[in-house]
């Protein structure tokens, strides 16, 4: 097999020296962590690998030479460097060398035949591979720490070759702590040798989030002890409180901040970004409330609103009423039974009649009402936009009963008339064994039954009327709570932070479940691809191969789609053929189902 | 060492393969699509502004025009990032494993690798129908080429020189 060697692209420009990684001898591949400058002592260095074996459980060894010099190297460095394979004994040793200022590399890798002649050794075709170690270490393609098959000092056998790389670069961090400020004995050359990475606001922020997230976790701990108390289960409260959907976000926010705020750490890469995404979701949510907050208390635009509410909802029950007067006419020219026409029309004017003198009643209130509403915004926009689905559902509450008495009138109409139908045709339902038998009934039995037949089949046009006309409203209704709740739902699962990573650091995000790491909560990742890509650096005839890895970041619809967070739930369940079918046969549709769902 | 010939597609265009020899283990082939021919561009424009010219004299409102000239161009920009494939690169390393790049119009590049480990053969089907069968230990069929769709004759030289490199490596791995 080819030779792989991995270096690090810091390293192209560093001074002579020893080269240090890992050997990972079933891929064939040398993995240079650092480069170590002249003047050292061996001793020192081979105590100083020996450390960091420990630290890391890494099998960090010298791997060869590196050689940085203004023209061919002299007959008496070549010798020395060789001498130094003798000491630092390594199968197979590396010699890398570049000349200063010029874009041709060259690399030899030489192995020791036995005690024979140098002459014997033979020499594998070497294959250079740059990668950036920052971003290689800040991807976090390594296995994570618990995987149940860890083998002390290697990486498990299952992880592919380039997983192997990673996961020595991620170990290694205890090589990395040195910079050259460091007055140690041995001199490095790596990623953070300029001085070690750190921010002072990371810093800062983690220090004080200890106490910030005791003290909000005990107050949430607080609120949702009050929310589960037991006065609340009650029958008329608890019912109310299913149905609304504004407590239903409150209840998921709730949630969501009691996760952020857990004084648990996060165990993983996923979870961390979870709570990243769900903090910055909650904060996004938090400012577009406000700002809604402040445009509404502007210009007293809550008493304009409160002032148009009650002239609105009276425009609809009129519109209401003229829709009944021309179904009790003759609408569409279709000619009406008279008399189930006006009963059924008197009673849906009696009941607008209520309605109206209800919303009278809630008049003088109105403002008040809307205006602690409104403060709720400073809550989130989500749950200003759930109590605005609220407030559209309880203003149509009428078209609500409308649809379900027609539903209901329908209905047993259309069991009436199967069942009449099945009569008529001199069938029965057999209970027992769930099919349609055939029955011979009495001679008074089927003249009432055809009877009854004939005038629910005449009877039908008028019902089938009313019930479509109920329906209508009663969807037109439904989809406008449908819309607000997907924008809610947009806003609550929309994986900000995971996106804003992707515009700016996109080699955070790569797919790491191509290099065999187990991935939670994604399963249908497509495993085979890995998150790297090649590009092949120029070429001359004669000279090594050399590639640059990069870190491949993943596409943003795949980064919505794996990182984005559970919503509430509260999804229609029906295809549109099941629907049809529910429409079809007058069954009530319900098209959101809540937790704890009550069966009508 | 490069070499350059030309094929058509299935639809008749004519497509161009490139073939570079970095190493006896590295290979690239760059295989470049028909180009956005003026016409079509100019027949597609026409007939958004005839449209548009119309929807204006039955409304009178200046704005349709101004919406037609920037659903043109989001139109034209969209599809030279989103569709349009300018070439498409596969380049094998031996022990390494395969890469594919479509690289679009605009200059954006979408790259797909995966490890040699993972690869079991390179392979030319009749007709691939995506079936939920699974053959025996293959997981994923992944078809190459997918948007210069390459006649018979350019597909035979790329599968021959890969599974001389896929031969080369097996070869070599076998060894110590």
């Amino acid at each position: 097999m080819v030779l792989k060697a991995f270096f690090p692209t810091c390293c192209a420009s560093a001074d002579s020296g020893l080269l240090v990684g890992r050997w990972v001898p079933e891929q064939s591949s040398a993995v240079v962590l650092a480069v170590v400058h002249f003047p050292f002592i061996p001793i020192q260095v081979k105590e100083l690998l020996a450390q960091v074996q420990q630290a890391s459980r890494v099998r960090v060894a010298v791997l060869g030479t590196w050689c940085h010099r203004r023209q061919e190297p002299e007959e008496s460095l070549g010798h020395f460097l060789e001498g130094l394979g003798t000491i630092f004994s390594h199968e197979p040793w590396l010699q890398l060398c570049r000349e200063r200022g010029s874009k041709s590399w060259s690399c030899k890798a030489t192995r020791w035949q036995g005690p024979a002649s140098s002459a014997a050794s033979g020499e594998d075709q070497v294959m250079l591979i740059f990668y950036d170690q920052r971003k290689v270490l800040l991807s976090q393609l390594h296995p994570p720490a618990a995987l149940p098959n860890r083998q002390a000092g290697d990486a498990t056998a299952s992880a592919g070759g380039l997983a192997a790389v990673f996961d020595t670069v991620a170990r290694s961090e205890v090589l990395f702590r040195s910079d050259r400020f460091d007055d140690g004995p041995v001199q490095l050359s790596h990623w953070q040798s300029e001085g070690v990475e750190a921010s002072i606001l990371v810093e800062l922020a983690k220090w004080a989030a200890g106490p910030v997230c005791l003290l909000l976790a005990f107050l949430l701990s607080l609120v949702s002890a009050a929310g589960a108390c037991r006065v609340f289960k009650l029958w008329p409260l608890s019912f109310i409180w299913s149905k609304l959907s504004t407590c239903e976000q409150l209840r998921h926010r709730l949630e969501q901040l009691t996760l952020i705020f857990s004084t648990q750490k996060a165990k993983n890469p996923t979870q961390l970004m979870r709570k990243a995404n769900t903090l910055v979701s909650v904060l996004l949510d938090v400012a577009l409330g406000l700002v809604l907050l402040s445009w509404l208390h502007r210009k007293d635009r809550i008493g304009q609103l409160a002032d148009a509410l009650i002239p609105v909802a009276d425009h609809v029950a009129e519109e209401l009423q003229h829709l009944l007067q021309w179904l009790m006419g003759a609408p569409a020219g279709l000619k009406m039974n008279r008399a189930l026409d006006q009963v059924l029309g008197r009673f849906f004017l009696y009941h607008i009649h209520l309605w109206i003198s209800y919303i009278h009643l809630m008049s003088p209130f109105i403002e008040r009402i809307l205006w602690h509403v409104g403060l709720s915004a400073c809550l989130g926009l989500t749950v200003a936009l759930s109590i605005l689905s609220d407030i559209i559902a309880l203003l149509t509450f009428h078209i609500y009963c409308f649809y379900v008495y027609g539903a209901r009138l329908y209905c047993l109409k259309i069991h009436g008339l199967s069942s009449l139908w099945r009569l008529f045709r001199g069938k029965k339902w057999n209970v027992l064994r769930q099919r349609v038998d055939s029955c011979s009934y009495d001679l008074d039995q089927l003249f009432i039954g055809t009877l009854l037949f004939t005038i629910l089949v005449f009877l039908l046009p008028t019902t089938a009327l009313y019930y479509l006309v109920f329906t209508l409203l009663r969807l037109l209704v439904v989809t406008v709570q449908g819309l607000i709740h997907l924008l809610v739902d947009l806003i609550n699962s929309l994986p900000l932070y995971s996106l804003g990573l992707r515009l700016c650091r996109p080699y955070r995000l790569a797919e790491p479940s191509a290099l065999g790491i187990p991935r939670l909560g994604s399963p249908h990742c497509r495993p085979e691809h890995a998150g790297v890509k090649f590009q092949v650096s120029e070429h001359e005839a004669g000279r090594p191969l050399r590639l640059l890895m990069q870190i491949n970041p993943l596409p943003y619809s795949r980064v919505v789609h794996t990182y984005r967070l559970p919503s509430c739930g509260c999804h229609p369940k029906h295809s549109w053929g099941s629907l049809c079918r529910k429409l079809f046969f007058g069954e009530l549709i319900y098209p959101w189902k809540q937790r704890g769902d009550k069966q009508d | 060492m490069e070499d350059e010939q030309s094929f058509s597609d299935i639809c008749g265009g004519r497509l161009a393969l490139q073939r570079r020899y970095y190493s006896p283990s590295c290979l690239e082939f760059c295989l470049s699509c028909p180009r956005i021919s003026l016409r079509s561009l100019t027949a597609v424009t026409c007939s958004v502004w005839l449209a548009a010219y119309g929807l204006f004299t039955l409304c009178e409102n200046s704005m349709i025009l101004s919406a037609a000239i920037f659903i043109t161009l989001l139109g034209l920009l969209g599809y030279l990032h989103f569709v349009k494939i300018d070439h498409e690169t596969l380049l094998i390393i031996d022990s390494l494993g395969i890469q594919m790049t479509s690289s679009y119009a605009s200059g954006k590049e979408s790259t797909t690798f995966i490890e040699m480990g993972k690869v079991k053969d390179v392979v030319i089907n009749e007709a691939i129908y995506m079936d939920p069968v699974k053959p025996h230990g293959i997981s994923q069929v992944v078809p190459l080429f997918q948007s210069a769709k390459p006649r018979l004759d350019c597909l035979i030289e790329v599968y021959r020189s890969c599974q001389e490199i896929l031969a080369h490596q097996k070869a070599t791995s076998t060894s110590p």
